[in-house]
């Protein structure tokens, strides 16, 4: 295969350009962060804050038990996060069933969803992780990870379900109409024609609560779950130094960024689907 | 009478405050090929969704195969199981492959093993020259292609009737042709069809009987040859002066 020599130019200017941004790019990234650790280092407060808040010895010694705790957010993060997914799909899925013998069903969950998405995140956990094993009911759990995990299933269940719902509901009818003309249920349709269309649409916004759900998982600390935070708190009471906060929140952040990443990706892919279907 | 496939009778159908079919009568035979024509707006669609059961009707009566499909009684979902029906805007399931498409209502409404569907589903995108793409994803298909995969997916359950809603209206006219010609050679093999279109040369060729509504009202019907060339009606001529004035005929 030839190419002809206009071609052999264009790709070597463009080449060129790309070579030149690139350098460019380069350039102002040093020039901004010079600047900006002029900015910070020369404010007066400085050496306070280094001290109080980015101490090496400190942030090594603290290290292994922020981790410790980050894995237990970890774990929370991933339970919860399966469970919100079916509990959320299934109020969903609800909420679209039709007719007059549904109607307390569909009141049941529209109230849920009602509820839920309007209570704050820090009141529903001091409810539900001092309130329910205030009841002193056998079989009421109260270990805090339990109970915390159960409070921002709750609240992160409603949020997901009114994404599913947006999602269900821009599945153009045709496809619906579609299914039953072959013959499919109500159910077989949802199943088998809107929900895998639905969620392909939803990714992104799924993701993003994601992204949310996992720092979310840090305020189990204040029912006493000894997670990633909590365990920061107690570092920094010990080592009368804050240094340990910046370790979570780095640690939290750094977890953070290959999800919110991927919800970018998911939302430039479907951007493009959608743009050339 | 029994023979008849499908006998609409006295047909009624409102939207609000509007009729929209107003007491029409189709009967469509075993084997036969009946054709609704008129302008846009005069029901065909609506009498075709009727007859699926996707809407209710506000009077009449539907017989499929003798039994009254609109009775509240009847499971619709039952009774669309025995017809098949493709729309204007094809409305294949993006996320599912061409063979997925064709294969899922024998798979999930009719039973039929994954296997045993797959082989009739290859069979039938074969008929229609799709055998290559039963992989493929629809949105890589060209209208033509895809329309004609909606054909062969409302075939795949062998349904005793077939409804097609102006299946070319959204083609470019060098597509119409092929999905045309499927259409042709379903009438030869025997399918019962009552189908919607705007192609006069087509429903000319075609049709054992041709319906012309206007205004929800069935004005005239028979053989095409008598409908299309010397109709009885005065809004019959209309129409197709009209048709002939746009070249379509
Ligand atoms: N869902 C609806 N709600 C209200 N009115 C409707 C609805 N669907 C159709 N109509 C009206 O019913 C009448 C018949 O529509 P229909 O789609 O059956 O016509 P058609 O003969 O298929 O026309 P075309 O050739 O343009 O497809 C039209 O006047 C239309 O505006
Ligand atoms: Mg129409």
């Amino acid at each position: 295969m030839t190419v002809s020599q206009l071609q052999r130019d264009r790709l070597a200017y463009k080449r060129s350009r790309t070579r030149r941004s690139t350098a460019v790019a380069l350039l102002s990234t040093v020039v901004f962060a010079v600047v900006a650790w002029f900015a910070v280092t020369s404010a007066p407060g400085w050496s306070t804050v280094r001290s109080s808040f980015l101490d090496l010895d400190t942030a090594v010694s603290a290290l292994p038990a922020i981790l410790d705790g980050l894995w237990l957010n970890l774990r929370v993060l991933v339970v919860c996060e399966l469970l919100i997914l079916v509990l959320g799909l299934g109020i969903a899925a609800l909420r679209t069933l039709r007719g007059p013998v549904w109607f307390p069903v569909r009141a049941l969950a529209t109230g849920y969803v009602d509820l839920f998405r309007g209570l704050p995140l820090i009141i529903c956990l001091y409810l539900v992780g001092f309130g329910l094993p205030g009841l002193r009911l056998s079989g009421v759990p109260n270990d805090p990870v339990l109970l915390g995990g159960i409070a921002l299933v709750l609240i992160y269940s409603a949020y997901v379900a009114e994404v599913f719902r947006a999602g269900i509901d821009s599945v153009h009818p045709s496809q619906r109409a579609a299914a039953r003309s072959i013959g499919l249920t109500h159910a077989q349709t949802m199943r088998i024609v809107v929900v895998p269309q639905a969620v392909r649409r939803v990714l992104p916004p799924l993701l993003n609560d994601f992204v949310a759900l996992q720092k979310d998982c840090g305020l189990i600390s204040v029912l006493g779950a000894v997670d990633a935070v909590r365990a920061a708190q107690i570092a920094t009471a010990r080592f009368y130094d804050f240094t340990p906060y910046v370790v979570a929140g780095l640690l939290f952040v750094l977890l953070a960024v290959p999800c919110a990443r991927l919800a970018d990706a998911a939302g430039r892919r479907l951007a493009r689907r959608e743009g050339s279907g | 009478m029994s023979e008849q496939v499908l006998q609409v009778r006295g047909l009624v159908k409102d939207y609000g405050e509007r009729r929209v079919l107003d007491g029409v009568d189709v009967a469509v035979g075993e084997h036969e090929i009946v054709v609704l024509i008129g302008a846009s707006g005069s029901g065909k669609s609506t009498l075709l969704r009727c007859v699926n059961l996707l809407e209710e009707i506000d009077d009449g009566q539907i017989l499929l195969d003798g039994q009254d499909v609109s009775d509240p009684r009847v499971d619709p979902d039952l009774a669309r199981r025995r017809m098949g029906v493709v729309f204007q805007s094809y409305n294949l399931f993006p996320h599912l492959s061409v063979l997925d498409n064709v294969t899922l209502a024998p798979r999930v409404v009719h039973g039929l093993g994954r296997a045993e569907a797959e082989e009739r589903g290859r069979a039938l995108l074969a008929r229609v020259g799709l055998a290559d793409r039963a992989g493929s994803y629809p949105d890589r298909l060209s209208g033509g292609q895809q329309q004609r995969v909606a054909i062969v997916r409302a075939l795949a359950y062998e349904p005793r009737l077939l409804l097609l809603d102006e299946i070319t209206s959204a083609l470019d006219p060098e597509l119409v042709g092929e999905v045309l010609a499927l259409v042709r050679e379903l009438a030869e093999q025997g399918t019962t069809i009552l189908m919607a279109t705007h192609e006069m040369g087509f429903a000319r060729q075609v049709a054992d009987r041709v319906c012309f509504l206007d205004g929800g009202v069935l004005v005239e019907s028979g053989p095409p040859e008598r409908v299309l060339v010397d109709p009885e009606h005065d809004r019959t001529w209309q129409f197709l002066r009209r048709v002939i004035q746009a070249g379509r005929l």
